[in-house]
């Protein structure tokens, strides 16, 4: 059998089966990866979709450092249970300036992509420093440090923003310029409510599913 | 200087037992989280996003991938009847390895977090981890390549894959702009960054958690059960259509997500056909044990070992099944997917790995283990952890699945997102008992092989000479 003479070659020669291993395996991301990210394939920001504000990118990367993805997903599938209960399904748009993306693989709470806007200030503020105060079943973690700690305690957001700028995030110098005063005074629980409620706006006020 | 360099391998082999412990004591802690919220005491390290992202590292990538690296540099020099090469970078490796793991699970807990789920560690981490990884290339082909054996035999086959192919998907993966030491960002956004860190999320299941533990399969289990692999040829064509077939499934983790319909459907047809190899090594692996039931009873080490080849055939008949859309679209999210995860990470990686640990530490301390019968008890807590885990979670997962779909006859959501979290809590306790039963018998196999070790030294073995037809020329 010829094909097992050939392999006899590749099990004898240890360059060829790491050639053979690396070719064989390298083809289905080939075919997948390549047309997702070469080039300008990535998806058009939606219409309107800003990048996050100061506030917001602080509290998103607030959110990233406490794994809230662990638990929420940011992703409402397609199918009418899921746009009944959460709003419009997630469009790929909408996610133009998410580095690294959020949507989670596991709703141990529910999803989070259309929150903004549905809870008041108030009510986050009570929710993150003891959820069970507003939703007594809730098994989230309290969060109570995060009214203690000042926004942007490393002092990191210009550098944070010009690494975004860099990666194509149209933000101006001015808004670098005047990002520490926007997060003068604020604490990590402002910045966390205020991301929240910057989450999935792009579909408001319109009709679609 | 002509014996086999198996010092480092007790190392990785201690370290790994370590993690193992500290990392299933974070899950089972976090498991009572969801029961008993307020324990985290308000601590941030104790708080459950980062204590469950420091216990899927300390199993990963410290229990783990430390227990690979062990039975890779013990079975490549078996297997090759030669030293294993370069011994002095093989302790680099021994140190770089379990120093980013230590510091690593401390960043996380610190709150350093890339936020790609599996892949947390943040940068400067990821570049150790790639050096560590290279350096590991280097001893393992290094050792390949000074054999005096003719063929590779089949289990460097499937090491070779996990490290060629992990490499690359931990590169791709990682690739991100450093803003400062502990924060980077992604350089791909969005649906991008998405299909980018399935393709890496799923192949590391595939490349470590399926293709590297084969690799101890493949040496481990006909070592064991004292019989050659029943299918040489069976053992060729699975290799290839596994290494050919598994990159392509991880699009089945973005199911009717914001990414192209093409690529949903080609990761699900893909996900499909993966049982075929998948299940073709189980048969080998099956058909190699069947010709050694009586030693299975016997044998504790071969009864993890054979138990663990069930789960590996239950986990991979599960996952194709969870691809097909219509079974995702109630599985997705839901606790169904933990218990899919853990029906592969405890009942075929830990298993199987309890069970070469059962094999090779005897041998390595030059001693009998110290209690059959311990290691009996932990095969029992370990099947009934196990199960129970699987079930609870199953449990969970199909109501979620169905409640959170369910509409009524206006088309409006039956159940209030809050009604079904709260109907998960039986479930929820009944997996923290059963990790705790599973913890439990992680602790007796520790014991039992720390006293095995206990006063002795590794024992220094010679390569036995080769001759005849096998001898390479």
């Amino acid at each position: 059998m010829s094909w097992m003479s050939l392999h006899r070659r590749l099990e004898r020669n240890a360059g060829l089966l790491i050639f053979g291993i690396l070719l064989v395996s390298a083809v289905g991301g080939m075919v997948q990866l390549l047309p997702i990210v070469a080039g300008d394939s990535h998806p058009q920001p939606a219409e309107g979709l800003a990048p996050y504000s100061p506030l917001e990118l602080e509290g998103r990367d607030i959110y990233i450092r406490e794994s809230c993805s662990t638990c929420h997903t940011q992703q409402i599938r397609p199918l009418l249970a899921e746009v009944r209960r959460y709003g419009p399904y997630s469009r790929a748009e909408e996610f133009a300036y998410d580095r690294p993306f959020l949507w989670g693989s596991k709703r141990t709470g529910p999803d989070l992509h259309r929150v903004g806007g549905r809870y008041s200030d108030e009510w986050h503020r009570l929710h993150l420093l003891d959820p069970r105060s507003v939703v007594p079943a809730s098994i989230m973690p309290a969060y109570p440090w995060f009214g203690r700690n000042a926004a942007d305690g490393h002092g990191s957001i210009q550098a944070r923003m010009r690494a975004l700028a860099r990666l194509g995030h149209p933000y101006t110098e001015q808004q670098i310029a005047e990002a520490p005063s926007a997060l003068q005074g604020k604490t990590e629980l402002d910045a966390v409510i205020a991301y929240l409620q910057s989450l999935g706006r792009s579909m408001d006020g319109k009709s679609e599913p | 200087m002509t014996h086999y360099e198996d010092r480092v391998v007790t190392a990785f082999t201690y370290c790994s037992v370590l993690w193992a412990l500290l990392g299933m004591a974070a899950g089972v802690y976090v498991a009572a989280e969801l029961v008993w919220p307020t324990i985290d005491l308000g601590l941030p390290a104790l708080s459950f996003g980062r204590l469950r992202t420091a216990h899927t590292t300390l199993v990963l990538f410290g229990f783990g991938v430390s227990a690979l690296i062990a039975t890779a540099f013990y079975s490549v020099q078996r297997t090759s009847h030669v030293r294993l090469f370069a011994p002095g970078l093989a302790w680099a490796v021994f140190y770089a390895w379990q120093g980013a793991i230590v510091l690593g699970a401390v960043s996380i807990l610190s709150g350093w977090n890339a936020g790609k789920e599996y892949a947390e560690l943040e940068w400067p981490f990821d570049l150790a981890i790639t050096a560590a990884w290279v350096a590991f290339a280097v001893v393992f082909f290094g050792t390949i390549a000074r054999r005096k054996i003719e063929s590779i035999y089949i289990s460097n086959w499937f090491y070779g894959a996990l490290i060629i192919v992990v490499a690359m998907l931990h590169i791709v993966n990682s690739l991100a702009l450093p803003v400062t030491l502990g924060k980077s960002y992604s350089l791909f956004a969005g649906a991008q960054d998405a299909v980018v860190q399935w393709w890496y999320g799923h192949n590391a299941v595939g490349f470590l958690l399926t293709g590297g533990f084969l690799g101890m399969l493949y040496y481990f289990l006909p070592k064991q059960a004292e019989q050659p692999i029943w299918s040489y040829r069976l053992s060729i064509v699975a290799f290839w259509a596994f290494v050919y077939t598994y990159i392509w499934a991880g699009p089945h983790h973005l199911h009717y997500h914001a990414v192209p319909e093409w690529l949903q459907s080609l990761g699900m047809v893909m996900s499909l056909i993966l049982l075929a190899p998948s299940w073709a090594t189980m048969i080998n692996g099956i058909m190699t044990v069947s010709g050694a039931a009586k030693k299975l009873k016997a044998d504790p080490a071969l009864k993890f070992i054979v138990l663990a080849l069930a789960f590996y055939g239950l986990a991979t008949f599960e996952g194709p099944m969870l691809a097909i859309k219509s079974v995702n679209v109630f599985s997705h999210f839901t606790e169904w997917t933990i218990g899919h995860v853990h029906s592969g990470a405890l009942g075929w990686n830990a298993l199987i790995t309890f069970g070469t640990y059962y094999f090779i530490v005897p041998r390595m301390a030059g001693a009998p283990l110290y209690s059959a019968r311990l290691a009996n008890i932990h095969f029992w807590l370990a099947l009934a952890g196990t199960v129970l885990y699987v079930l609870s979670m199953w449990g969970a997962g199909l109501s979620q699945g169905v409640l959170w779909l369910s509409l009524d006859e206006l088309g409006e959501v039956r159940f209030s997102f809050n009604d079904v979290m709260a109907a998960m809590q039986p479930y929820y306790l009944l997996r923290f008992l059963a990790g705790l039963a599973f913890l439990a018998g992680a602790v007796l196999m520790a014991w039992n092989l720390a006293m095995t070790f206990a006063g002795r030294r590794t024992v220094l073995v010679a390569p036995p000479a080769v001759a005849g037809a096998q001898a390479r020329a």
